[in-house]
C-alpha cells in the first residue's frame, strides 16, 4: 500500500510539472498586466519601466516561467502584487476562512443527502419521494447570489436574526468562545446556503447508487436470511451504495479549499474566493498562479486519496 | 405418508404491469411433506420462482401482490402473520438459495459475516459460538480449509463454492424447509452434479423437505420425491416422480419428456413442442396451453379444466380425462 502510495505521488511531478507549463502560458495570454491593470494616471513612463524591472515583468516570458517555477520548487511562490506580502501568506490568511464553512456545510450536505437519498430510494415513487425530487430540482436550479441576497433579506433585515455579512460584528473584541459565537453567528447563513445549493445533487447521487444496489441479488439473500428491513438498507445495501460515492469525495477536497466566490461576495466572507477574484482582475500573476498550482495539487491528491479510499473500502480492489 | 409441511391454497400472486394484470401465480394449490423433496417443473415465466418468492413472502410490491389464497406453513397462515414474525421464519425454519451464486452475496462483507449473521441474528449465538458453528457448516459443505474461507470475500471463491457458501447460509438455521430456485442453473455441469450430491446428502441426514424450482428435467428424475408441473401460472399436473416419468398424462408435460435427448439414441432433432409461451397479460378463461395442444378441443379454448385426481395421487388438468372432453 504504501510503495503504491509512493509510486503515484511521484507520478504527480510530471502532471503537476505540465499544469504549470499550461497555467502560466494562459496567464501570458491575458492582455495587460499589474501596472496596466492598476490603471494609476500618475505613473510616468519611466516610473513603469522602473516597477516593471522590479517586478520581473520586462523578461521574455519564458525565463519568467522558469524563474517563477524555479522560486516553486523551494516553496516560494513569489510576492503578491496586490497585497505587497508573499503568496503563501495571503493563501493562509484567508483560505482558512473559506475552509470553515466550506467544511461545515461538506459535512451537512453529505449527512443530509445520504439520509435523504436512502429514504427515497428505499421508498421510490412514494409521495416521500416525488416531495425530495421535486425540491431537489428546484434547489439545484436556484443560483447561490439570489438565495443569498434573499436570505440575508429575511434573516438579517427583516427579522434581524442574523448578522448581514463579514466574519465578525465590528469593533467587537471577544476572544474565547464569546469570538466562536460571533463567527459561529456569520457563518450560519453562507453555511446553510452553501448547503442547500450542494445538497441537492448529492440527494440524487445517492438515490441513484442506493436504487441500483437494492436490485441485487444479495439484498435478496439479506432479506431472505430474515434479517430486519433496517439492517438490510443501512448494512448490506448501504456500504455498497457508498462505494461510487468515494470518487466524489475525493473531488471534495479542492473544494473544501477553493472558496466560494460568489457566495463570499454575497455575504462579504473574507475568505479566498474573494481574493482569488480579485487577483484575476488585478493581473497579480503571482498570486493567481500561486493559488491556481494549490488547487491542482489539492486535485491530485484528492484522487489519490478517494483510489486510497476505494482500495479501503472495496474489497475487490486491491491496490498495486 | 409424512406430515403436511407446506401447503399452498387456491393462491394467487399478481403483477400489475402498464400493460396490464399479470396472473403469475393463478389459483394454485399444491402441499409438501416433511423430509420431502418436491420439484417445480416449467417454463420461463411460467410462475415457479413467484410461487416460492410468496411462500417466502419476498414478492417485490409494488407492482407484485398475492391477492388471494393461503399459504399453510406448519398450519399457519403465513400471509396472516405479522412482517416481524414472518422475518422470524424467514432463514430459520424457511430458507433459500438462489440461481445466481456469482451476485447472491454482498461483496464488501466476508464469507463469514454471512454466514454468522443469522446465527447471531435468529439464535442469539454469541460471536465465538458462530464462528465455530460457520466453521462447521463451511466444512459440511464441503469446502476445505474453512478457516481461510471464513475469512475470504466472495469475489476470492469460484461460483461453485459459492453455491455451496450460500447452501451452508441457509442451511444455518436448520430449516424445515429449503427452497432451491434453480440452484445448478449457473453452473458447469460437473459442479451441477456435485452440487445435487449435496443437496441430497443433506435430505437424508437432516431429513429437510426441499422445494427444488427447476426447468431441466435431468434434475427432476434425480433428486424430486414428486413433481408439481406449471403452465402459465397454473399447475397443470402433479404426480410422484416415478408416476410422471411412467405416465405423462398431460399433453404439455408429455411434450416436455419427448423433448428431453436420450443417451446413445442418436435423432436429427429434438423433439420441440410447437408454438410459444402465451403473453401472459389478460390471460382468458381457457385452458392456456390450448393453442399448442394436438388435442385440442372446443371446450379448451373456452373452459379452464379443472385440477382433479383421475388415478391416486397423480392429478391432470386437462380436458382429455373429463367427461366433458370425452364426450366430444
Amino acid at each position: 500500500m504504501s510503495q503504491y502510495i509512493i509510486r503515484r505521488l511521484l507520478q504527480m511531478i510530471p502532471t503537476l510539472i505540465g499544469i504549470s507549463i499550461i497555467v502560466f502560458a494562459i496567464s501570458q495570454l491575458v492582455p495587460g498586466d499589474y501596472i496596466t491593470a492598476t490603471q494609476n494616471p500618475n505613473l510616468t513612463a519611466e516610473r513603469i519601466a522602473q516597477l516593471r524591472a522590479l517586478y520581473g515583468l520586462d523578461l521574455p516570458p519564458v525565463q519568467q516561467y522558469f524563474v517563477w517555477a524555479k522560486n516553486m520548487l523551494v516553496g516560494d511562490l513569489g510576492q503578491s502584487l496586490q497585497h505587497q506580502m508573499p503568496v503563501t501568506k495571503v493563501i493562509n490568511t484567508y483560505v482558512w476562512n473559506s475552509f470553515i464553512i466550506a467544511f461545515f456545510s461538506f459535512v451537512f450536505s453529505w449527512i443530509i443527502a445520504a439520509f435523504v437519498g436512502v429514504f427515497s430510494a428505499q421508498f421510490q415513487y412514494s409521495f416521500f419521494d416525488k416531495v425530495v425530487t421535486l425540491l431537489v430540482f428546484l434547489l439545484m436550479s436556484l443560483p447561490s447570489f439570489f438565495i443569498g441576497l434573499l436570505a440575508i433579506k429575511y434573516f438579517a433585515l427583516d427579522m434581524k436574526l442574523l448578522p448581514t455579512g463579514g466574519m465578525t460584528t465590528a469593533g467587537l473584541n471577544a476572544t474565547g468562545w464569546a469570538y466562536i459565537k460571533d463567527v459561529g453567528l456569520h457563518m450560519f447563513m453562507p453555511v446553510v446556503v452553501m448547503t442547500t445549493l450542494s445538497v441537492g445533487g448529492l440527494t440524487r447521487y445517492f438515490r441513484t447508487g442506493m436504487l441500483e444496489v437494492i436490485r441485487q441479488d444479495y439484498i435478496r439473500t439479506a432479506r431472505a436470511k430474515g434479517l430486519k428491513e433496517r439492517t438490510v438498507i443501512f448494512k448490506h445495501a448501504f456500504r455498497n451504495a457508498l462505494l461510487p460515492a468515494i470518487t466524489l469525495l475525493g473531488f471534495e477536497l479542492p473544494g473544501l479549499f477553493g472558496g466560494a466566490m460568489i457566495l463570499e461576495r454575497v455575504f462579504n466572507w473574507p475568505g479566498i474566493g474573494q481574493i482569488y477574484l480579485a487577483s484575476l482582475n488585478l493581473r497579480d500573476y503571482p498570486l493567481m498562479l500561486g493559488f491556481t498550482m494549490f488547487l491542482a495539487v489539492l486535485t491530485l491528491l484528492g484522487n489519490l486519496i478517494s483510489d486510497v479510499l476505494y482500495g479501503v473500502a472495496d474489497p475487490r480492489i486491491r491496490l498495486k | 405418508m409424512a406430515k403436511e409441511l407446506v401447503a399452498f391454497r387456491n393462491l394467487e400472486t399478481h403483477f400489475k404491469t402498464s400493460a396490464g394484470t399479470v396472473k403469475a401465480v393463478n389459483d394454485v394449490s399444491f402441499s409438501i411433506r416433511e423430509g420431502e423433496t418436491l420439484c417445480v417443473v416449467g417454463e420461463s415465466g411460467c410462475g415457479k420462482s413467484v410461487t416460492a418468492m410468496s411462500l417466502m413472502q419476498l414478492i417485490e410490491s409494488p407492482p407484485g401482490k398475492i391477492v388471494g389464497g393461503e399459504i399453510f406453513f406448519e398450519g399457519k397462515d403465513l400471509l396472516k402473520l405479522s412482517k416481524k414474525d414472518m422475518s422470524r421464519l424467514r432463514g430459520k425454519e424457511i430458507a433459500m438459495i438462489f440461481q445466481e451464486p456469482m451476485s447472491s452475496l454482498n461483496p464488501v462483507f466476508t464469507i463469514g459475516k454471512q454466514i454468522t449473521e443469522p446465527l447471531l441474528y435468529h439464535l442469539n449465538m454469541t460471536q465465538k459460538e458462530a464462528k465455530a458453528r460457520a466453521i462447521e457448516l463451511i466444512t459440511m459443505v464441503g469446502i476445505p480449509r474453512p478457516e481461510k474461507i471464513f475469512h475470504s470475500y466472495p469475489h476470492e471463491l469460484s461460483g461453485g463454492m459459492r453455491q455451496r457458501i450460500m447452501i451452508a447460509i441457509a442451511l444455518s438455521c436448520d430449516p424445515k424447509l429449503l427452497i432451491a430456485d434453480e440452484p445448478t442453473t449457473a453452473l458447469d455441469v460437473t459442479i451441477q452434479a456435485q452440487i445435487l450430491d449435496l443437496m441430497r446428502d443433506i435430505k437424508t441426514k437432516r431429513n429437510t423437505a426441499i422445494m427444488m424450482i427447476t426447468h431441466d428435467l435431468g434434475v427432476v428424475a434425480e433428486m424430486a420425491d414428486f413433481v408439481v408441473v406449471m403452465y402459465a401460472g397454473k399447475v397443470i399436473e402433479e404426480a410422484s416422480v416415478l408416476e410422471l416419468f411412467r405416465e405423462p398424462r398431460h399433453p404439455y408435460t408429455q411434450g416436455l419428456l419427448k423433448a428431453k435427448p436420450v443417451i446413445n439414441q442418436r435423432k436429427e432433432r429434438l423433439y420441440s413442442i410447437p408454438g410459444q409461451v402465451p403473453n401472459p397479460v389478460d390471460l382468458g378463461e381457457n385452458c392456456h396451453f390450448h393453442d399448442r395442444c394436438e388435442f385440442c378441443m372446443e371446450i379448451c379454448k373456452t373452459k379452464a379444466p379443472p385440477l382433479r385426481a383421475h388415478i391416486d395421487g397423480h392429478k391432470t388438468a386437462c380436458w382429455l380425462y373429463e367427461e366433458e372432453g370425452k364426450a366430444q
